[in-house]
């Protein structure tokens, strides 16, 4: 029997016990990960947990606060360039991380204006303007990009004895796992409650005392802050950035991994990450096809399972859970 | 003595169509003001103005003797003005206790760092206010559903919980018992009238059900297109002859 004893309990982290022994089993098997899987598929999964980060925070505006945008690569591309100027000029990586971040959470607000304003499909091509201009800015003006040669990022040194990939592994694991607990702990807060509040009804969420100015912006910024970090940590795992690489397809991809992966929920969007990480790789050898796996993908859900891979876990778990009853 | 809510000469004109025109009415401190009239006679955009939605073309409106003019509706919120929606908005995908702490919003110190954190002294604290509510209105057995998949009897109250989690002074209720049945009609009136008496709240409401309106009103105030018809007693309004006039022609 399941029983509830205290308000306090009922706000725990994972409170049931099978929930803890799941949890307990996914961090050690992430945690080991390099002692039995080959060099690849660490370096994938460094890409999932940097992914990760960037569509936690495109859910936070996006499935949360229901603000659709799609300045994605813009942020990236801030986040990334910010990162490699600050390294180039000797920062520490922390330091530069967030440096990047604070910037890209900066110019979130500044974009976060016009979401005052504009609703729905409006708000979403005032934002797709803004991203098509920042690239354009990077593309054409070199001293912000390093011209044709893009700028080079080094390496972060190896630790603890380990080879230089396994850092950046487990530094990004690191990274992946603090964003995660983080995002669950302000979605479960008073900020998430108001981010879902202004999506689900935002004259009721402001006549009862949510100010929409302060918690719209509010959004814009967490979502860039997390959208910047995604960026730089792929400029250092990159080594060498160019603005060609944040072109529109990037903020596309985001926007898959955020609806695929499921709408205003976490555990969707690292699953989002999986899936716009996995695709590309198993199809290789037909690249072109993975645009079409995404648009696919997206009206897949929208028709079957509006919430996504993660609506597909509930359902599993339900029917687990009812076992043998159907 | 100057009421809670003072409004004075109000106008609200959308283009050529003046939808309130000079109207006056003042809430006195716990009393419960009914305001009635046909449809389109202006009810819900007088407490749309009142609650900072709509800006009024011209007039005043003073709570507690400060101006309401231009104030955003989350001010007016924390200034002790709460409100129900005529046709519900409720925040489907939260759950009952979640709609009910978004009234507590205005009550927390939001600190951003703390919430990070997941430091929950607080949450609890007001967790347990809304309980209260809960309780109140007997909402236990819906209280982790979601808001969505209540019933349309549920949800009335989740609504009403909601603004009453925002401890305000003065309450106002768009059309409460609008689609309910007699019997939760009949629930509805009982908790209003406790509203009054054990929480200490101001209401103005506005309601069709005359009946209903006439049992829980002190005072009934009367618009039709716009004007204020008739002012007094709820016996002595629904004999006004304006009033009559207003409902049933001549």
């Amino acid at each position: 029997m399941d029983l509830i004893e205290s308000y306090r309990e009922d706000l725990r982290f994972a409170r049931r016990p099978i929930a803890r022994v799941l949890l307990a089993l996914l961090v050690a098997g992430l945690v080991a990960l390099p002692w039995f899987a080959p060099d690849h598929l660490v370096f994938l999964a460094t890409l999932v947990a940097l992914y990760s980060i960037g569509v936690m925070g495109q859910n936070l505006l996006i499935g949360y606060t229901g603000q659709i945008s799609f300045a994605q690569a813009a942020f990236l591309a801030i986040g990334a360039f910010t990162f490699g100027h600050l390294r180039i000029w000797g920062l520490p990586f922390p330091l530069a991380l967030a440096g990047a971040g604070a910037l890209a959470a900066l110019v979130g607000v500044l974009v976060g204006f016009p979401s005052l304003r504009l609703k729905g499909p409006y708000l979403a091509i005032a934002t797709l303007g803004f991203g098509v201009a920042v690239y354009q800015v990077f593309v054409n003006f070199e001293a912000l990009s390093g011209g044709r040669t893009g700028l080079a990022i080094a390496k972060l040194k190896p630790m603890f004895g380990l080879s230089a990939a396994h850092t950046q592994y487990y530094v990004y694991l690191l990274l992946v796992t603090a964003f995660t607990l983080v995002t669950y702990n302000l979605v479960s807060s008073y900020v998430g409650r108001a981010f879902v509040a202004i999506r689900d009804a935002d004259l009721a969420a402001e006549v009862n005392g949510v100010n929409l100015t302060r918690y719209k912006l509010l959004a814009f910024a967490v979502s860039s802050f997390y959208t910047g970090v995604h960026g730089a940590l792929y400029a250092q795992v990159l080594g060498h950035i160019d603005p060609q690489i944040f072109n529109l397809l990037e903020s596309l991809t985001l926007f898959v991994a955020v609806v695929v992966g499921g709408i205003a929920s976490i555990e969707g969007s690292i699953l989002g990450a999986l899936f716009v990480i996995a695709v590309p790789k198993l199809l290789a050898d037909y690249r072109e096809l993975v645009p079409i796996i995404y648009g696919l993908g997206i009206l897949l859900v929208l028709m079957f399972e509006p919430l996504g891979l993660y609506g597909g876990w509930l359902k599993t778990r339900l029917y687990f859970r009812n076992w043998p009853f159907r | 003595m100057a009421g809670l809510l003072e409004v004075g000469d109000l106008s609200l004109a959308f283009g050529g169509i003046k939808a309130i025109e000079g109207v006056s009415l003042s809430v006195l401190e716990s009393e419960t003001l009914a305001v009635i009239g046909p449809n389109g006679s202006g009810k819900t955009s007088l407490f749309n103005c009142i609650t900072g939605i709509y800006r009024p073309t011209s007039g005043a409106i003073a709570f507690h003797g400060a101006s309401l003019l231009g104030h955003t509706p989350d001010e007016i919120a924390r200034a002790g003005v709460a409100r129900t929606f005529q046709n519900l908005r409720l925040f489907h995908n939260m759950t009952v206790l979640d709609n009910l702490m978004v009234g507590r919003h205005l009550h927390f110190a939001k600190n951003l760092a703390a919430a990070a954190l997941r430091l929950r002294a607080e949450e609890i604290r007001h967790r347990s206010r809304c309980e209260e509510i809960i309780e109140f209105l007997n909402l236990e057995p819906v209280r982790k559903s979601r808001a969505g998949d209540c019933p349309y009897g549920v949800q009335k109250r989740v609504e009403l919980g909601r603004a009453l989690a925002t401890e305000p002074r003065l309450l106002l209720l768009d059309e409460p018992v609008s689609g309910l049945t007699q019997e939760e009609k009949e629930e509805f009136g009982y908790w209003v009238h406790e509203i009054r008496g054990r929480f200490r709240i101001t209401v103005l409401f506005v309601e069709h059900d005359l009946r209903f309106a006439s049992r829980l009103a002190d005072r009934m105030v009367a618009l039709d297109h716009g004007v204020k018809i008739a002012e007094g007693t709820p016996a002595e309004v629904q004999r006004h002859p304006e009033v009559v006039k207003a409902y049933v022609g001549n």
